[in-house]
């Protein structure tokens, strides 16, 4: 019991480990925080038990600390994801993400007629939290992409 | 960023009634107080008759017009971004009026132009100027805006104008009735949007026995491409076709409005009645532009 714990949180020295992904979104994390073009040592976990969901994943990256606008591109389809700023083998901050009212340039919107998807333009969206979910509202097309049909634009494209 | 008129959304109650109020002004009386200024009228794809209701209303005024009325042989087919195009056309026109076939394009263009833009159809999103003759048509009508008993029939899913009608009409404690094919029914969200400011609606199949509590019988067209079916359409498309024996029973104050152009759904005989009103709505679309413009530049 004790040794299996310890696997799962080997530590790190200095870095970010970031907790409470849905196991099924895992890679769409990795995808979207461009971990693949990280050089930085990194490990992954899935399928891990969890309090808070029904199956979590963990990523713990070395010597790399990731900005607001990163973390709200997680929000969008981790949003119970923690994001735990490591020093010296210390967790020195805790930070929880939070879906911002606003949403810009990181989504992508799902109208296929939307002028977004036609012109060199940032998109915006409005966030709408419902009982279907988190939707995003269009600021220019007024339509509403909802997590099925939810596209994250990856920070290098 | 000057005011614009890019969704229905952008004006409020107030707005909206100035307009109705301005446009009653202008159908009485045509002065010149544009005079000086120039209007563009940008279409990326045609509308004949939505761009001569505009560059009539602002002739009317006394506004220059420039433009062009469809994108070919324009630098925009030669690849020239929206961008490009928006930021030369208001170094030259104090409002630009476009339509454009990509839905969003409309708000873009007023985010970046330095002239109000007022939006004459943004694909299937927007047309906030059908919005405001079809509630000059209705004041007009009946002399009100108030209480009134809007049945609205055919393509209520992908109709843009009910759409937007709904939402400007729910300032106005409006009772609403929907009348369509299962197929075509009024979108949830709208129907949200009615329950969350507590505006009773109700739901039909039948066009003939549900129409004559109706202050407004507002018809659209039923097209043949909304159908993923086309035995579906067969089966609608002469269903929901407004006859005149359907009018006996209804409302003496009665009127019945179209966005036109119309295809079958209101039978040729329903034209002399003198609830048709669809003809006068399409001549307020004037005034209600007249009003429109003018109240963006011209105060
Ligand atoms: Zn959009």
């Amino acid at each position: 019991m004790e040794r299996e714990k310890q696997l799962k949180v080997n530590a790190i020295k200095d870095g970010t480990v970031i907790d409470r992904i849905p196991s099924s979104q895992l890679f769409r994390v990795i995808e979207i925080l461009s971990l693949e073009d990280c050089d930085s040592q990194i490990t992954f976990g899935m399928n891990l038990e969890s309090k808070h969901l029904e199956s979590k994943a963990i990523i713990k990256i070395s010597e790399r600390f990731f900005e607001d606008d990163d973390i709200n591109r997680i929000a969008l389809i981790a949003p119970e994801a923690k994001f735990n700023i490591i020093k010296d083998y210390e967790v020195v901050e805790k930070r929880q993400v939070t879906v911002p009212d606003a949403i810009v340039g990181i989504a992508k919107c799902f109208n296929p007629d939307c002028i977004t998807n036609h012109q060199p333009i940032t998109t915006r969206f409005a966030t709408k939290h419902t009982d279907k979910g988190l939707l995003l509202v269009c600021h220019y097309c007024e339509k509403v992409t909802d997590e099925h049909n939810l596209k994250i634009i990856s920070k290098n494209t | 960023m000057p005011k614009s008129l890019v969704s229905i959304h952008d004006f409020s109650k107030d707005e909206l009634l100035y307009i109705v109020k301005q446009a009653a002004i202008f159908e009485k009386d045509h002065r010149p107080v544009l005079k000086g200024k120039v209007v563009a009228t940008i279409f990326f794809e045609p509308s004949t008759r939505t761009r001569l209701s505009f560059e009539t209303a602002a002739n009317r005024l006394g506004a220059r017009v420039v433009g062009f009325s469809d994108a070919d042989n324009t630098s925009v087919s030669k690849g020239e971004t929206l961008k490009d195009t928006i930021m030369m056309i208001s170094n030259y026109a104090d409002l630009i009026v476009m339509r454009h076939p990509r839905e969003g394009s409309a708000r873009y263009a007023s985010e970046i132009s330095r002239v109000p833009v007022i939006n004459a159809g943004d694909g299937a999103n927007q047309h906030p100027s059908q919005t405001l003759l079809d509630m000059y048509s209705i004041q007009k009508t009946q002399g009100r805006l108030d209480n009134l008993t809007i049945t609205m029939v055919g393509d209520l899913k992908y109709g843009r104008t009910v759409h937007s009608l709904l939402q400007a009409m729910s300032h106005f404690n409006t009772r609403f009735k929907f009348i369509a094919p299962p197929e075509l029914r009024m979108p949830e969200e709208y129907k949200q949007y009615l329950s969350e400011r507590g505006l009773p609606f109700t739901e039909h199949t039948e066009l003939a026995e549900n129409i004559n509590d109706a202050d407004i019988l507002y018809m659209t067209r039923v097209q043949r491409e909304r159908f993923s079916d086309p035995i579906e359409y067969e089966k609608v498309k002469n269903v929901y076709v407004l006859k005149n024996s359907f009018l006996k029973d209804t409302k003496p104050s009665m009127k019945i409005l179209h966005p036109l152009p119309r295809v079958n759904e209101i039978s040729a005989d329903v034209d002399n009645n003198p609830k048709a009103y669809y003809f006068e709505q399409a001549r307020n679309g004037v005034f209600a532009r007249m009003a429109i413009i003018h109240y963006l530049i011209g105060r």
